[in-house]
């Protein structure tokens, strides 16, 4: 019984965790080059709706997932110009693209679905796949464990990717660095612009992945209140993370493992769930307060850099 | 002395380029012409669509004062984002902090049985206090533990997402009998225009919640520009170190202005509640006043009287936009526009230096015989 | 000191001819030359916004000329980023450093120029990379340590060691002495030896005489953007050259009357304190200004000036000690309570404490005393009478542009924002005036109106406590000069018996005597 109740439990986990974690690891590029981006909740939600479409359309999986990314990518495109080019406040930039990203995957939905603010549910084959479906008995430990989407297995690989990337190779000590200094970097000629466009993109592509995982593995549908709030808890979990992919992965697997226990708990109805709901939110605040402490931010961070010319 | 009145002049253009209204008013074209563009590509005709939201907001006196009705508790928000930036914090917790205020004008005004004149403004207290309350933990937590106030204010609006609905839920508070809503506040809790001849020209749903807001944005702008309040605030915002150096407590200046943007917000909410809604249904998600209050601040250029127009503003688009489907418009254009607004808005220095560039050069060619 | 010359006149490695340099109407550089040869130090002399920084950064490709070309190793080169520039084998280190806080030594040498291991960065070749320069040129480095944690004269050898990484044999150093002590003065001297013996040719910017006597081959001169002369050092004395920097002869000397020092106006007791680190800074402190003396206190970047200022103002907590004002103890109380007890301070960053940029002069004004009866009443602003007093106080201190009431302080030029500080301070008249780096960044008329000023308080019988990383300052206006030391007075001299040397060596904690 207890096994299973943890099997629940992580299976639970595994199903919250991925969508926030590829977002999360979104913001680590942004945040890290030196660019705010609170558009990521945007970002997400053309990911969705544009992930959703796909596959409705096309019925592969794989590339519906991928386009909804290149859809979240488009945005950051567009905050990048904002950002990078025209020396935009970060936050007023982002703030536009919460309203423009959501606004378009909306309009759009309707524009094709017949005036329906919601896609049609996605076929079972045009899902993203699970790997161990089948394999173990339904029910057991293992099945819940492994049963998962194979995104999600992937969205953990992709941690000690990005996290090798960061740290190791030549590309993430200059994004690091662009972060702190673009100053120093732009006399080294490391051509701070073009290496900020490169990860404010890809910020907004992982954050599209993120929202094409949820119509496309857990919800199946694109509806106007999938994404509301997550991209935001992505962001978050960055904060909380100490802005390292490490750290945002630690907190988005605290974030889903609390939504785990609301999950189960709220199905055994002795609480409230509304109360049940607000513990992933206490339980940061306090988690902040007794241990993780004040976040050194980047030092450049939310400061636009201008080329002298 | 004789080239006083070309001076005058001169300064006048100046002014207009130096300022942002133009730069607003620019944003605000360019978002309508993009909207147009992406209602025209998917066939629908932008004429209509527009026609629609003009008819649907100035058709009939009562619509304006629906709009204005709409408008009210996006202005109070606004106000608090505006507030929040001109006091050096980024208050992207204006949602909460509006429901909170909602929840607390609620249970007052379901709960405490006293005349109209009392009971409206204790439920605008009530609201005032738990939005900033709820704003000053906020504050509290980053002043004394460091910790972000962008993440505790996101985690704050997610708490008081489900608190509403959990007190939504509880039987004292819950409706009787079907509608997954609180009970409605009393009549003497409402800021409806109770004036029969006034109802008739008005329509019956008018209320007088514009004005708290309309004094509230004075109130503030008299506060920032005016006092030795709004001075230790600012300087706090715009430079702490120098404001400390100036012998003010930078620590109690920042919960002072994060708990009155607070306060605004939920103010914000009891407008909502008391003008509008006379209920709280439970949210199925985020009801973003708080987030459109982030658009309306960008609008108003931070700036509390600008607040008004561009919470009025959003207001007739929000209102207007509930009509779009008559005309099988997506209501979402209006996000849209907002969003493109806002993004102009943000790029907005980049015309200003070509246009003061242009101005230059025009004015450099013009005295260019003189000299 | 007799120096060796290694200039080799017939290999001209840079030619820049008539650069001219705009931002807007300003014209920052009008038609500039200069040319410097293989082994040759030149240095290039100019009061501050003369237009030398503008002229480097031409040559490094941060700029981009209005006209005039350059000729590296006598082909014309179109430098147009610093990449360029660094093909061409030129490299700057900045006055301002540039350098990555958070990176170790190693990672900041070789940012840009990264050594690759298939898809990683070789950090083991780089750090022996650095180690071998490091030891080749003399320029002692930690390879390992993070910047932040490293002292300033480190963080120079990492900037002049990254520019050799990059295989440069053109250096450009902008003002690269300006918080050194004369010792490590003295090294980067001997630094510049090595490198020109190597065949390097170094561009030194800088406004201080001194060092281009003891350094440089040539001299050329820029004043407010225009060239003046090139002339060979050993031809000219120091006179000769202030003179042709400012365009007029120049007086150095303050007129000091003599007087005796009064009562004890601030009392600093065995004085321990943080600095932001949390890392012990001041280990117990004493010291003493007297009404109507200047007391200078000398010392290197980071010995504790900073934190000792912060405690005696309030802006930071000490965790030890006493501080009296006026026989008041104040530490531990609030800014406010401290301002109150009788002090002003000119603060070290004008930007950072000293003005809100955004608030109009007007506003800054009272930044201290919007509170007071004469600016407000029941907390309401008297706008009347802020805008009275600014004009009054915009008059008396010549502050520039006239009319600048309602303007942001954000726009006024350095020296203008500067006035508008003192303008405040001695409005607040106390007995007591603490002022840190007064004249950094100032042109040499601004500096002289500092100096003027600090003296005639000292003269009307007001204490000064001056804190400065600049030397001469220090020795021109002090009655008594301490060294402080790693978060201690280390030595005590009569201003009018310091000797350079003797202080030189206190700052570098040699020699400590009470």
């Amino acid at each position: 019984m207890f096994l299973r109740n943890l099997g629940l439990l992580i299976n639970a986990t595994m199903t919250y965790t991925p969508p926030l974690l590829l977002a999360a690891l979104g913001s680590c590029f942004s945040e890290r080059s030196g660019v705010v981006n609170i558009g990521i909740e945007g970002m997400m939600t053309i990911g969705a709706f544009v992930g959703a479409a796909m596959a409705l359309t096309c019925g592969n999986p794989w590339i519906a997932f991928l386009v909804g990314g290149l859809a979240g990518a488009l945005f950051g495109l567009l905050h990048a110009m904002a950002c990078v080019s025209f020396q935009a406040d970060q936050t007023i930039s982002g703030t536009a693209i919460n309203f423009l990203a959501p606004g378009l995957a909306v309009f759009l939905c309707k524009a094709i679905y017949d005036g329906s603010s919601d896609t049609p549910a996605v076929d079972i084959s045009a899902k993203l796949p699970k790997v161990f479906d089948g394999i173990f008995p339904v029910g057991s430990f293992w099945d819940n464990v492994l049963s998962n989407y194979s995104v999600a297995y992937l969205s953990l690989v992709l941690v000690a990717v990005i996290w090798f990337v960061f740290y190791k190779t030549r590309f993430g000590m200059r994004l690091r660095a662009v972060g702190e200094s673009p100053e120093a970097c732009d006399t080294l000629g490391i051509n701070v612009y073009r290496l900020r466009y490169i990860c404010v993109i890809l910020s907004g592509f992982l954050a599209g992945l993120g929202g094409a995982y949820i119509t496309l593995a857990t919800v199946s549908q694109f509806r106007p209140i999938v994404i509301v709030g997550q991209g935001f808890m992505a962001i978050s979990a960055v904060i909380f993370g100490k802005f390292k992919p490490q750290g945002a992965l630690l907190a988005c697997l605290l974030f889903g493992f609390c939504n785990g226990v609301k999950v189960l708990a709220t199905s055994s109805n002795v609480v409230s769930p509304n109360l049940i709901s607000m513990i992933p939110y206490i339980v940061t605040i306090l988690a902040l307060v007794l241990f993780v402490g004040t976040a050194r931010v980047p030092a450049a961070n939310g400061k636009p850099f201008q080329k002298a010319k | 002395m004789s080239n006083t009145k070309e001076k005058t002049k001169n300064s006048f253009g100046t002014k207009i380029l130096h300022g942002n209204l133009l730069y607003t008013l620019i944003s605000i074209l360019v978002g309508f012409v993009v909207g147009a563009i992406l209602l025209q590509a998917a066939g629908i005709s932008a004429g209509e669509a527009y026609g629609k939201l003009v008819t649907g907001v100035f058709g009939k006196p009562k619509f304006i004062v629906w709009a204005i009705v709409y408008a009210s508790p996006i202005i109070l928000t606004g106000l608090s984002v505006a507030f929040s930036f001109q006091t050096g914090v980024f208050n992207i917790g204006a949602e909460g902090q509006y429901v909170v205020g909602t929840l607390a004008a609620c249970i007052v005004g379901v709960f405490v049985k006293v005349p109209a004149v009392i009971h409206v403004p204790l439920c605008l207290i009530a609201a005032a206090l738990a939005g900033g309350l709820w704003s000053m933990i906020v504050a509290v937590l980053k002043v004394k533990r460091g910790i972000n106030e962008v993440l505790s204010f996101i985690m704050f609006n997610w708490i008081a997402y489900y608190l509403s609905n959990y007190v939504v839920n509880i039987p004292a508070v819950h409706k009787e009998g079907g509608g997954e809503a609180t009970k409605d506040i009393l009549e003497s809790a409402t800021m409806l225009i109770r004036s029969e001849s006034l109802q008739e020209v008005l329509g019956a749903g008018a209320s007088y919640n514009i004005f708290v807001a309309v004094i509230a944005a004075v109130v503030i702008a008299f506060i920032l520009n005016r006092t030795t309040l709004g001075y230790k605030l600012k300087a706090v915002g715009f430079n702490r170190h120098a404001a400390e150096y100036g012998g003010i407590n930078s620590n109690r200046e920042i919960m002072t202005a994060m708990s009155i943007s607070g306060a605004l917000a939920g103010m914000g909410g009891a407008c909502q509640l008391m003008g509008m809604g006379m209920r709280i249904s439970q949210f199925s998600s985020q009801e973003s006043f708080g987030f459109q209050g982030i658009t309306v601040a960008l609008i108003g250029s931070t700036n509390p009287i600008g607040c008004i127009f561009a919470g009025l503003f959003y207001g007739a688009m929000k209102y207007g936009g509930t009509k779009l489907s008559l005309v099988n418009a997506p209501s979402e254009i209006v996000d849209i526009i907002m969003g493109t607004i806002i993004f102009f808005i943000a790029i907005a220095h980049v015309f200003k230096r070509l246009l003061l560039s242009y101005a230059g050069n025009k004015k450099a060619k013009g005295e260019g015989g003189a000299k | 000191m007799g120096r060796e010359s290694h200039v080799d006149l017939s290999k001209t490695v840079i030619a820049m001819h008539d650069i001219v340099k705009k931002f807007g109407d300003f014209v920052a550089n009008d038609g500039i030359n200069l040319t410097v040869h293989k082994g040759e130090v030149h240095a290039i002399l100019g009061e501050n916004g003369a237009g030398k920084s503008t002229l480097m950064n031409v040559l490094y490709g941060l700029y981009h000329p209005t006209s005039g070309y350059i000729e590296v190793n006598g082909n014309k080169a179109a430098i147009d980023s610093p990449e360029k520039a660094i093909e061409l084998g030129i490299g700057m280190v900045h006055q301002h450093f540039m350098l990555v806080q958070p990176f170790s030594v190693t990672e900041n040498i070789i940012l840009g120029m990264e050594p690759v291991k298939g898809l990683t960065v070789d950090l083991k070749s780089a750090r022996e990379q650095v180690i071998e320069l490091s030891q080749r040129y003399g320029l002692q480095v930690d390879p390992d340590a993070k910047i932040e944690d490293i002292s300033v004269g480190m963080q120079q050898r990492v900037e002049i060691l990254k520019v050799l990484y990059r295989g440069a044999d053109i250096l450009i150093l902008d003002e690269p002495t300006a918080s050194l002590t004369p010792q490590e003065i003295g090294e980067l001297i001997e630094i510049i030896g090595h490198l020109t013996k190597d065949g390097k040719s170094i561009i030194l910017i800088t406004h201080k005489l001194k060092e281009i006597k003891a350094s440089a081959d040539y001299c050329t001169i820029i004043r407010q953007g225009k060239y003046i002369q090139t002339v060979n050092v050993a031809e000219v004395n120091e006179d000769q050259l202030a003179a042709m920097m400012v365009g007029r002869d120049v007086t150095f000397k303050v007129d000091k009357k003599e007087q005796k020092p009064g009562e004890d106006a601030l009392v600093v007791k065995n004085l321990h304190g943080k600095d932001y680190r949390n890392v012990e800074i001041l280990k117990g402190l004493d010291i003493t200004v007297r009404k109507g003396e200047i007391v200078g206190l000398a010392g290197v970047d980071g010995n504790g000036q900073t934190e000792l200022v912060e405690i005696i103002t309030g802006l930071r907590k000490g965790t030890e000690g006493s501080v009296m004002i006026h026989g008041k103890e104040v530490f531990g109380k609030t800014p406010r309570e401290i301002f109150e007890a009788g002090i002003t301070s000119i603060p070290a960053d004008r930007q950072k404490h000293g003005l809100v940029l955004q608030f109009s002069v007007a506003d800054n004004l009272i930044l201290q005393n919007f509170g007071e009866e004469e600016f407000s009443s029941h907390g309401i602003l008297k706008r009347d009478a802020i805008q009275k007093k600014a004009t009054e106080l915009i008059e008396k201190f010549d502050v520039r542009p006239r009319g600048s009431e309602g303007k942001p302080a954000g726009q006024l030029s350095g020296g203008n924002q500067q006035k508008v500080i003192i303008a405040r301070e001695i409005t607040n008249d106390s007995e007591l005036l603490i002022a840190v780096n007064p004249t950094r960044g100032l042109d040499v008329g601004a500096i002289e109106y500092v100096h003027k000023y600090l003296v005639e308080q000292r003269n009307k019988g007001k204490a000064v406590l001056l804190v400065s990383f600049e030397l001469d300052e220090i020795m021109s206006l002090s009655d008594e000069i301490k060294v402080i030391f790693d978060g201690k007075i280390v030595g005590s001299v009569p201003g009018r018996d310091a000797n350079e040397n003797e202080l030189g060596l206190m700052m570098a904690g040699g020699g400590a005597h009470e």
